[in-house]
């Protein structure tokens, strides 16, 4: 990113500014600002601009949203190329680490205070957690009637080591008033209509979400500076929460004495009917509610669907099941469409928030088609769904099972 | 320009370089507006200026795009593609209801403009190439690229 929008701005300066210069006048005709000419833009690939593995799929360019497949993601820690990109907005450009800064303000902030990335660095303790991150709208694909916005199918989400400040510690430190209730975020990225007035979005998470011991303020991500795509210099992580609210290229946090009225925050955004409504209701946004814990869910990352196997050949089967809180206890596989389910290997969370690996060895009793369904099941006996779940106008949170077709020849 | 003093010759330098870049702006303005590219980023406070589409046709799709080649394309690419991707319209499905609201939310919250007696024909294109598909509640797998797995 930094390369095209270097060249950018030296284009523009030069040869538009000093067109300007020259007249001694404002360039009132030429072209709008933030506009590159087809030609001089050829940066649009996301292996190439954000270093992206080639099996990266590109659901929108303006803006930028890019998921993975299943298979992708086998990592039991997910790396940069195959992490999920979801974007509002326009990634902000020209990031100055050294000058930037973060304000925590608000009604229900003791002060405004600032820190500069490297007072948050020095002054605060580290901590590293591996985290899941997963798309509110993850799976929206399956909704009928569809619901309107990018249609992910399974790979809007994933679990990278990130590294940064206890917002908790970052809080208290300025001081925040007992009537604190939410903290907004506020990032750099620019409306898609460039409108400078405008936020593409700014979300927010309640104060006990702000105040665990894993939501962080992440300066790194698999032990790097967070990637460009992903929020550098500084994100908010809330793992757990719709990946939406943890803000990328923060520089503010608003305390709030009421929920965040940031951009996204208000219904139908990231919002569920309170009550279930039947598929292709329409919903009145004073009947909807904000999602906060995202549902149980798994993935099967290995192999990817589509293996032919011989007559007699175990098959080994690997993914993550994670949830919104709380852990999964149970995991299950099944080949014959629910009919049965038997038992998976399953590791506990290396921490909270963090996705669990799940293993098993299949037998099959005889040729043919198959596919092998996932289940997990959290701590509160809580599982997926092998259905699409409760439809909502805007396709959030499906967390049916996933499955992966199998043929034994 | 040899017999020509200095400060002359600086002075018709410069006048012929002014010259030279106000044909340059004006060569820049009036090139026809194209569609983005992916990725590409423009200002958006009004429709793009599209010409000259036909020659991107190819199997039914106007191939930067990859919008369905019908009537009202024009239009569509004009109005939608000025502040984001096609690929948003591309990758998703809804009835003329639907795209309204759509249309209305970009109204309220977007900055999308008033698009007059055009939107009738921008629905109906939308509507047409873009309507919902029924699908079971979990349709069979489909697309599957088998290979061989080896132990």
């Amino acid at each position: 990113m930094r390369k095209p929008s270097n060249r950018r701005n030296f284009i523009k300066k030069t040869s538009l500014g000093s067109l300007g210069a020259l007249l001694g006048a404002k360039i009132v005709y030429a072209l709008p600002e933030g506009y590159l000419p087809l030609a001089l833009n050829q940066e649009n690939d996301p292996g190439k601009l954000f270093g992206k593995h080639e099996e990266m799929v590109v659901l929108n360019d303006q803006p930028w949203n890019v998921e993975a497949q299943a298979h992708l993601l086998d990592d039991p820690v997910t790396p940069a190329d195959k992490m999920f990109i979801r974007n509002n907005g326009i990634i902000p450009e020209d990031i100055n680490v050294n000058s930037w800064t973060l304000t925590i303000k608000g009604e229900s902030s003791g002060q405004e205070k600032t820190y500069s990335l490297q007072e948050l660095k020095t002054k605060f303790n580290p901590h590293s957690y591996q985290l899941v991150l997963e798309c509110g709208g993850n799976g929206r694909s399956e909704f009928y009637p569809p619901a309107e916005g990018n249609q992910w199918t399974v790979g809007a989400v994933s679990c990278a080591r990130w590294t940064g400040v206890r917002l908790r510690d970052v809080l208290r430190d300025v001081g925040i008033k007992d009537n604190a209730v939410y903290v907004g975020y506020y990032g750099a990225d620019t409306h898609l209509s460039r409108d400078p007035n405008k936020n593409p979005i700014s979300r927010g998470i309640p104060i006990n979400k702000a105040m665990e011991d894993q939501t962080l303020l992440a300066y790194a991500m698999n032990d790097q500076d967070i990637p460009i795509a992903h929020g550098h210099p500084l994100r908010l992580i809330a793992s757990g929460f719709p990946a939406s609210v943890s803000g990328k290229w923060i520089h503010t946090l608003a305390v709030r004495d009421r929920v965040h009225d940031g951009e996204k925050m208000a219904p139908p955004s990231y919002s569920v009917p309170c009550e279930p409504v039947q598929p292709g209701t329409n919903v009145a946004n004073e009947d909807m509610c904000i999602i906060e814990k995202m549902p149980v869910k798994s993935l099967i990352t290995y192999p990817k669907s589509g293996a032919i196997i011989g007559e007699n050949q175990k098959l080994t089967i690997r993914g993550h099941a994670w949830t919104g809180a709380g852990n999964i206890s149970e995991m299950e596989y099944s080949i014959d469409f629910g009919a049965t389910w038997k038992p998976c290997k399953l590791k506990a969370a290396v921490n909270p928030y963090a996705w669990q690996r799940f293993e098993a060895a299949i037998t099959f009793p005889q040729k043919g088609y198959y596919e092998v369904w996932a289940k997990a099941t959290d701590s509160e006996g809580i599982s997926q769904p092998m259905l699409t779940p409760g439809w909502n106008p805007k396709g959030y949170l499906n967390n049916a099972c996933h499955r992966i077709a199998i043929k034994v020849s | 320009m040899q017999h020509l003093p200095n400060n002359l010759r600086l002075l018709i330098g410069a006048g012929l370089l002014v010259l030279i870049l106000i044909g340059f702006g004006i060569y820049f303005q009036s090139l026809p507006d194209v569609p983005p590219a992916d990725g590409e980023i423009k200002n958006a406070d009004k429709p793009l200026a599209v010409e000259g589409i036909e020659s991107d046709i190819q199997n039914g799709i106007h191939e930067p795009t990859g919008l369905i080649a019908s009537e009202g394309l024009e239009l569509v690419i004009a109005h939608c593609t000025a502040c984001h991707s096609a690929k948003l319209v591309t990758q998703n499905r809804a009835d003329r209801e639907g795209w309204e609201q759509m249309i209305r939310w970009m109204q309220e919250t977007q900055n999308l403009w008033e698009l007059g007696e055009q939107e009738e024909a921008i629905l109906d294109y939308l509507s047409a190439n873009y309507a919902p598909v029924k699908t079971g509640r979990r349709p069979p797998l489909t697309n599957i690229e088998w290979y061989e797995l080896k132990d």
